[in-house]
């Protein structure tokens, strides 16, 4: 026991320095992994305080870009033709609704929601934030707004929020010429400059909307904002404005548009109207035309369906892309070309049986005057628009010297409008038909070329351009839709000037005269196919009707307009200018399958020509 | 000369106080200063929570009178209950495995009535408590069938609590008795063959642990690689810690914690916080504190008069540096992400509490000695 007492004694003394000297170890152990503790922190805090800066800065702050104010446009009276107006969209916030069901039902109470706007509700319920509204109908009437508003008390969570929607005031007037805008698709947001439409919800789709669509837009503001973890805007830390669009002006003056759609009554057609003095563009008419306003907020498919399945197709530019045979309206120039090209002078005559025929060819070619004119000048082949006169001068011409001079005028090509989706027509060549048809130029295709037919077409606007053009003795001019372009806020506008785009070649300005002359008589003299428009009118017109064969007519059928259904009918065209000695308006207009261009083309291009000339004469309600 | 005695004796005699109350004067300042920093913390991690503050304080209030409470008792009694403490903790553990609540998807909790509480928490001291009785009974270092026996010890409540799950405290248990036999002698020999046998068994062990434990790991090696899912934490953290700098963003003006980036940031993620605000240059004062607390824990167990408090104090301050690696470790992307607290600082109920009645332990062994050379 003694032994065991004093060992244990001894031991305790030897048991404390065994203890104490791990303890010593531990402490080292310890401040070894404290340093690198240290270490670690020094990295992160010291070395790498750069980097982990930044990401905490982009955890925090988040750039909210702000869609700038799309300009207006006016047309050239300042009159408004797209604006915004706030629209009125329903949204509910996820995070403030307790029963979701409840909700939707106390409201399909209070106002029209159909199930497939609660199915794209709940499709975009799952993708947003609890605390983001999603929106689950859009327009809503003021009626539907109240409706909402009175029992806002028991719908917590349900918003109704105002947002700037495009508006079009004038309905579908001029819907072709301004065109549209609506939500961007796809394939416009793959071309599209991802941050300047960054908070924009509507991109032009045609017309002026379009083409304009780089200065009615604006630029794109910012908002530096701090978000939390979940996204929920705190603050905002920065902003930088938006810079709203630019106003345009136009060279249509919606009166006159209205007129030229009026005159359309319920025929398919299209009218040009231009300043030959520099290229404005008074009236650009597509009948029938459409409500520009259906679109801007996705139009529903049974609409968009009867639009463009109409057989009236009222979505088709036909001023544009609408490539008609010009028909006789294309005589003055082939005059002309005649004149130039000293083919033929003014007082030879030739005579007309009412057809032509060819060498080693017995078709006969028909003149629409089927106990033919007899002797004929080429005042008489214009003013009575003869045809065998010109398939004559065609022949004499020849193809290749034709298709040279009417390209100097610009057919067969772009007019380069300031509009886009013009299609350029066909003046068609030797050359052309060897290229596409792999085949040889037949004369009997002269012959129709020289009354307009055949392979010949030509879109309205061409045809007002080229009117444009002669009445101007020659100086061409690009279209131009905008008139003027103004900085939002301000007064000052900005006026485009005219875009000269070359001179037809003059040999001797008298053809010319001539020719306005001749065209005169077309209007103004008793045996003139357009002497209708005649009546009471103060100032000259010279002009030019044309009928152009929508379906040819066997060698030996009569052409009887009341046998043949409506759409296979002819259609009727008119060009013409005035005041003919100082012209100011220039204009080409198509009535599809309106039969005569005298009786139906030539009085809507008079009314035109009345309002654009006289004005107050004509109040634009006169002409229901 | 007489006002210099008077001081003199002033502060003798307050030194006699706090020794009559069984009161360590460095280590209760020591404490107290972490935490009031803790709250100091807390009260920008909660974001301004006022309630959440005076719940803190309440908890912290009746830890430093568990800790009073605890100091009172001699060293010689603690001895004396260890073995029923250590029984009746894992009595209890097995109760929680056999009819716990479910707290946090994990089973933890014991609820008894009145409140509920977790007994692994008892366990972080019983253990230490039980190998250090365990093995001052014989001569140090301990011979192999003591080590054995110890180890069995230590391993029975360490694997029940691993199991519940709860990988942290397993962890802290494991080391507050590991330390025990380490400072008791465990030869050098034993402990790098034991090392090598917890490497080999590694791949057996990662087989063993639960498919979210294992995830820990992985996010660990790359956060990157589940940026959303559980490399988020610490992804966030290392942004919350690095983008704090040398002088921080300040008090109250840390954005990853504010803005609710940063997870769990009043509890096991606080650190984070604190480091945001205040900078490396804060962490420097705060690890000083800690290095602080730790020495004086570390004197105390060197100062002590028998091996089992030598043994105990010695396992308390090196658990209390544990929590403190661990936790800083995992919040700065060292280790893998298992529930330790910032001792003192974070958020939270029962750790606190024992780790004050630790501190009670420490403070009852450096006052109850006999005064040899008073």
């Amino acid at each position: 026991m003694q032994r065991f007492s004093s060992l244990t004694i001894k031991d305790h003394i030897r048991e404390s320095e065994i203890i104490n000297k791990r303890i010593l170890t531990s402490a080292i152990v310890a401040g070894i992994l404290l340093l690198i503790l240290l270490a670690r922190l020094f990295q992160l805090q010291i070395i790498d305080v750069q980097h982990y800066s930044s990401l905490s800065e982009n955890n925090r702050v988040s750039l909210l870009p702000i869609a700038p104010t799309r300009g207006l446009i006016y047309d050239r009276q300042g009159r408004l033709l797209a604006q915004n107006l706030p629209s009125y969209t329903l949204e509910l916030i996820p995070e403030h609704i307790k029963n979701l069901k409840a909700t939707l039902t106390t409201l399909r109470g209070l106002i029209r929601i159909s199930d497939d706007e609660v199915k794209s509700f709940r499709k975009q319920l799952r993708r947003k934030r609890r605390f983001e509204g999603v929106p689950l109908r859009f327009r809503l009437s003021d009626a539907e707004v109240a409706r909402v508003a009175v029992n806002q008390h028991r719908l917590p969570g349900v918003e109704i929020v105002a947002q700037l929607t495009r508006h079009y005031p004038m309905g579908s007037l001029a819907s072709h010429a301004i065109g549209y805008v609506s939500r961007i698709n796809e394939e416009e947001l793959r071309h599209l400059d991802a941050s300047e439409y960054s908070a924009t919800t509507y991109i032009g789709k045609v017309g002026v909307e379009k083409s304009y669509e780089h200065l009615l837009h604006g630029e794109v503001g910012f908002q530096r904002v701090e978000t939390n973890a979940q996204g929920r805007i705190l603050r905002v830390l920065e902003r930088t404005l938006p810079t709203p669009g630019k106003n345009l002006y136009l060279n249509i003056d919606a009166r006159l548009q209205a007129i030229a759609e009026k005159g359309f009554k319920d025929n398919n057609g299209a009218l040009v109207a231009i300043d030959p003095n520099n290229g404005d563009v008074l009236a650009l008419v597509s009948m029938p035309t459409f409500d520009p306003n259906l679109f801007v907020n996705g139009i529903d498919s049974k609409t968009y369906k009867a639009l463009s399945q109409s057989t009236r197709r009222p979505l088709f530019n036909r001023a544009l892309r609408g490539q008609y045979p010009p028909g006789s309206t294309l005589k003055p120039f082939i005059g002309l070309a005649g004149l130039e090209l000293d083919a033929i002078k003014p007082n030879e005559t030739i005579n007309c049986p009412g057809y032509y025929m060819l060498k080693n060819d017995d078709r006969h070619y028909r003149d629409w005057k089927k106990q033919g004119h007899g002797i004929t000048n080429l005042r008489k082949a214009i003013v009575e628009s003869c045809d065998v006169y010109f398939y004559n001068l065609a022949l004499t011409l020849q193809i290749d010297r034709l298709h040279e001079y009417l390209t100097s005028f610009g057919l067969g090509r772009l007019t380069g409008i300031d509009i886009r989706g013009e299609l350029p027509g066909l003046m068609p060549s030797r050359a052309w038909k060897r290229r596409v048809y792999h085949q040889p130029w037949f004369p009997g295709e002269t012959l129709i070329t020289g009354i307009g037919q055949g392979f010949t077409l030509a879109t309205p606007l061409q045809l007002a351009s080229i009117t444009a053009t002669l009445s101007d003795l020659g100086q061409r001019y690009q279209p131009q839709v905008v008139h003027a372009i103004q900085e939002p806020g301000t007064e000052s506008l900005s006026i485009q000037t005219a875009i000269p785009s070359g001179n037809v070649p003059i040999a001797k300005i008298e053809h010319w005269h001539n020719i306005i002359d001749i065209m005169q008589d077309v209007v103004h003299s008793v045996h003139g196919t357009a002497r209708g428009i005649s009546h009471h009118l103060s100032y000259r017109i010279a002009g030019k009707t044309g009928t152009a064969q929508v379906f040819g007519v066997k060698q030996d059928e009569e052409y009887v307009a009341e046998d043949i259904a409506k759409k296979l009918r002819d259609h009727a065209l008119f060009i013409g200018f005035a005041p003919a000695d100082k012209p100011r308006i220039a204009v080409a207009a198509i009535v599809e399958n309106g039969g005569g261009g005298g009786s139906v083309a030539a009085p809507i291009v008079r009314k035109v020509m009345d309002y654009y000339l006289l004005k107050s004469d004509v109040p634009p309600d006169a002409n229901k | 000369m007489l006002t210099n005695e008077f001081v003199e004796d002033r502060i003798t005699s307050s030194r006699l106080l706090m020794h009559r109350l069984h009161i360590d004067l460095p280590l209760l300042l020591g404490l107290l200063m972490l935490a009031g920093v803790g709250l100091f913390v807390l009260y920008s991690a909660s974001g301004q929570d006022d309630s959440m503050i005076i719940r803190q304080l309440i908890r912290l209030a009746l830890a430093f009178v568990i800790l009073i409470a605890v100091a009172q008792i001699s060293p010689a009694t603690l001895s004396f209950w260890s073995p029923w403490i250590y029984s009746i903790g894992l009595l209890l553990l097995i109760a929680v495995l056999v009819l716990g609540d479910i707290g946090k998807g994990a089973q933890r909790w014991l609820d008894i009535g009145i409140f509920r509480f977790q007994p692994s928490e008892i366990m972080k001291l019983a253990v230490p408590m039980m190998i250090a009785r365990f093995l001052a009974d014989t001569h140090l270092p301990p011979n192999r069938k003591r080590l054995l026996l110890g180890a069995i010890l230590i391993a029975l409540p360490a694997l029940m609590v691993a199991k519940q799950p709860d990988l942290g405290t397993a962890l802290l248990i494991a080391s507050a008795g590991g330390f025990v036999l380490f400072l008791a002698g465990l030869s050098w020999r034993f402990i790098i063959l034991s090392l090598v046998a917890i490497a080999a068994s590694a791949p057996f062990v990662w087989n063993l642990l639960r498919e979210y434990q294992q995830q820990r790991i992985l996010t660990l090696l790359n956060p990157q690689n589940d940026p959303l899912g559980t490399g988020y934490h610490i992804i966030q953290s290392t942004i919350a810690i690095g983008s704090g700098g040398l002088y921080g963003k300040g008090w109250l003006n840390g954005t990853q914690s504010h803005l609710d980036f940063l997870p769990e940031r009043n509890t096991d993620f606080i650190f984070a916080v604190f480091s945001e605000e205040f900078g490396f240059f804060g962490i420097m004062l705060l690890l000083l504190i800690y290095i602080f607390i730790i020495s004086r824990c570390l004197v105390i167990a060197v100062q002590s008069q028998d091996t089992y408090s030598r043994l105990l104090a010695g396992s308390l301050a090196l658990t209390f540096f544990v929590y403190l690696f661990v936790n800083i470790g995992m919040v700065s992307g060292l280790l893998p992400v298992v529930g330790v607290p910032l001792p003192l600082v974070s958020y939270g109920g029962t750790s606190i509490v024992t780790l004050m009645a630790a501190f009670g332990i420490l403070m009852s062994i450096q006052t109850h000695r006999k005064l040899l050379a008073g």
